[in-house]
């Protein structure tokens, strides 16, 4: 019997060689006349273990990790003899960072075939469209609500009510977007799931198409992620071939076709508004709201737009009902958020978790802290619009008023960690630049107050009128807090603050310039 | 063992430019989708393209050349043989992005954002490739580099300017 080896083809695992890996074994395997089946997977989201390779067993699939190229002799020995190996990791689903997960919406992500539409069946895909069909729109519009999911793209906003209002708005015509220009530094669960589970996305999507009455969807993904873009076409195609896409989906009456279209670059393309000019063909500049894009959407009709996650979510909750999703969590925030847990991380990687679970946990416990050995200083969450965390609020947990009431935000789930060298001013500083560079252009506050707090805060660091300087960047970011229109400008503030406030010690003015005089 | 790969775009023709934007003129919104594929085939967007894109659009020419502008992947002339960008956005910075991005400019003798003058290496920041747990990043030509270091960064350099 041929040994079923399986070898991720997520973006992360290729940039650390899964893709020599995969010739490897095949190569190797042929020489030494073992017959081997190669399914390449997503990833399982333990970045440190990747490229991580498993071999189905008996007990279940055994796995290995990190491999490198020259580990692959060794490795297929192993293999094939049930024998032990440096690497070994045990049964992956056994191993304890994943298992102790709780894995609703990347259940399958780093298990099936992202290629294969019977995989995805085989595996409870398009059950919730099923149920789905045979509920029709109110009844949907009832487990969305009642299961409590908010955005996952970072504003939290109730994703029942959202189509609620699209469904009830009159139109020819209405649409469906999928957000999944992912900019922020330190999250990938929205390429993770686009690479390891396509159908999954298309699922949620069609989901939304049939509750509101659309029967278009877009997808837009941002350049920078090729791997993702490549995966959801490919599903696409296949979801399009099986009936699942197209006319009288899956033998119903309903109809919902989608495609992808690829960004070109711009972060705040990210923002729902700007991100429908730039699927018009447009640059993104933000829209004023109202008109929100539930009324006024894509080409001036209702739209949907929602972030990946948030309709990754969707097949689980109707598939379970709202209230499987919806006993996970605490306070407003119900179910699970896929956290991803970047930068200088030992153990870093996509954990998938019922909210409340605290900041300290995430990156102590299940983080390992840093992976240079040294202390964790600082952590940003959310973004390039979130807050810097010190230690001394590691027992903020994870929800989206917890964070809030901290002067932070969860944002997309994103996590960065920084050890004790770095440099808070510098961190300030960048989050500016940030904003210039990325800045639509539109309001004042953004554009010039971003530009000037760059040049405020090199003077900072120059030692130029420290104090007086300090408060001009507090003033500056005021304006830009109250003075924006959309998050770009408006949160900003919110890393650049927080460093000045939790690491205020970066800051002090330097001992005066008298001593070089000595 | 990676071998060397070697993007390869036509050279700018006016009928080829037209049979491009006419292929994807016929969909909704299509400014984006006819840059890209503008730049897929040519490496970069040609002047002479955007009257071509505003007529095939009915736009004007200054709306496409906005569009063209907004956003930072559309190039205004070819970059270098082998475009090498560097990830740095914030967990790369984390991660030791920074010393990184200043070895290889140093390597190079170009900051980022600029092209080695015998014209082979373009270097460019990106910020952020999603690759953020097995940080600092890169992407060569398409190719995707993660767990950057010294050494690393040196070899991809190399093969850059090679
Ligand atoms: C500057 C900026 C960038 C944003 N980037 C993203 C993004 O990359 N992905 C995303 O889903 N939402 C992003 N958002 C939030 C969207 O505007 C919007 O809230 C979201 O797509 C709504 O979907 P949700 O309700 O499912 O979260 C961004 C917002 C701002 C202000
Ligand atoms: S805050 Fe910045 S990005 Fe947002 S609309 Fe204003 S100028 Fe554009
Ligand atoms: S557009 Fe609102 S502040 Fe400028
Ligand atoms: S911040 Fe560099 S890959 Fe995400």
């Amino acid at each position: 019997m041929n040994m079923k080896i399986f070898i991720p083809r997520d973006a992360a695992a290729v940039a650390v060689g899964a893709d020599d890996i995969a010739v490897a074994f095949e190569q190797v395997a042929a020489k030494r006349g073992l017959p081997v089946e190669i399914i390449r997977t997503g990833s399982r989201g333990l970045c440190w273990l990747e490229p991580m390779i498993e071999v189905a067993t008996p007990k279940g699939r055994a796995a290995f990790g990190p491999v490198g190229t020259e580990d692959v002799n060794s490795v297929l020995e192993a293999m094939a003899s049930n024998g032990p190996h440096a690497l070994r990791l045990g049964i992956a689903d056994e191993i304890p960072w994943l298992k102790r997960q709780t894995r609703l919406t990347f259940a399958r992500c780093g298990v099936i075939d992202p290629r294969s539409l019977d995989d995805y069946r085989a595996h409870g895909g398009y059950k919730g469209l099923e149920r789905a069909v045979s509920l029709g729109p109110d009844a949907i519009l009832n487990e969305v609500t009642a299961s409590g999911l908010r955005g996952r793209g970072g504003a939290g906003f109730p994703t029942g009510i959202k189509w609620k209002t699209v469904a009830q708005a009159k139109a020819d015509r209405k649409f469906i977007v999928c957000n999944a220009d992912e900019g922020d530094s330190g999250t990938f669960a929205d390429r993770m799931i686009m690479e390891g589970d396509p159908f999954l996305v298309i699922e949620g999507m069609t989901t939304s198409g049939i509750t509101v009455g659309a029967t278009k969807g877009y997808i837009y993904i941002r350049s920078e992620y090729p791997h993702a873009v490549e995966a959801m076409k490919a599903a696409i195609s296949a979801a399009r071939r099986g009936g699942y896409l197209g006319d009288k989906i899956g033998g119903s009456t309903y109809s919902f076709d989608m495609e992808v279209r690829v960004g070109a670059g711009a972060y705040v393309c990210g923002e729902e508004t700007s991100l429908l000019e730039s699927l018009e063909g447009r640059r993104g500049l933000v829209r004023a709201k109202p008109p929100l894009p539930a009324h006024h959407g894509l080409f001036g009709k209702p739209t949907v737009i929602n972030n990946v996650l948030s309709f990754a979510a969707i097949p689980f909750i109707l598939t379970e009902g709202a209230k499987a999703y919806a006993d996970f969590g605490m306070g407003r925030s119900r179910g699970t958020m896929p956290i991803q847990l970047a930068g200088n991380i030992r153990q870093g990687g996509l954990f998938e978790t019922a909210f409340g679970v605290t900041l300290g946990e995430l990156v102590d416990d299940i983080g390992g802290g840093t992976f240079t050995g040294r202390p964790v200083r600082a952590v940003q969450v959310g973004g390039p619009l979130g807050a810097y965390f010190p230690r001394a609020l590691f027992d903020t947990p994870f929800d989206y008023e917890a964070f809030a009431a901290r002067d932070g935000l969860i944002g997309h789930g994103g996590i960065v960690v920084f050890d004790d060298s770095v440099d808070m001013r510098k961190q300030a500083r960048f989050a500016m630049e940030f904003c210039a560079v990325e800045s639509c252009g539109k309001c004042t506050p953004c554009r010039i107050g971003s530009t000037r707090g760059v040049e405020t805060i090199e003077k900072i660091i120059r030692g130029e009128r420290v104090t007086e300087n300090l408060a001009l960047v507090e003033d500056l970011c005021n304006t830009m807090k109250f003075g924006s229109l959309c998050a770009l400008g408006g949160f900003t503030p919110y890393p650049v603050l927080s460093a000045l406030k939790h690491f205020r010690e970066d800051f002090a003015p330097a001992p005066t310039t008298l001593q070089a005089a000595e | 063992m990676t071998a060397v790969y070697e993007p390869c775009y036509d050279s700018w023709e006016e009928t080829r430019g037209a049979e491009i934007i006419a292929e994807h003129a016929g969909q909704e919104g299509a400014t984006l989708v006819i840059l890209h594929a503008l730049q897929e085939a040519f490496g970069y967007v040609p002047e002479a393209a955007i009257p071509m894109v505003a007529q095939a659009l009915n736009l004007s020419r200054a709306e496409v050349h906005g569009v063209f502008t907004f956003y930072h992947d559309f190039r205004h002339k070819p970059a270098g043989r082998h475009v090498l960008k560097l990830c740095r956005a914030e967990a790369c910075q984390a991660a030791g992005g920074d010393a990184l991005a200043a070895r290889a400019e140093a390597k190079l003798g170009v900051s980022l954002g600029n092209t080695t003058a015998d014209d082979r290496v373009t270097l460019e920041p990106i910020y952020c490739l999603g690759l953020c747990a097995t940080a600092p990043s890169a992407m060569l030509d398409g190719r995707l580099i993660g767990r950057l270091d010294e050494k690393r960064i040196d070899a991809l350099v190399a093969e850059a300017r090679r």
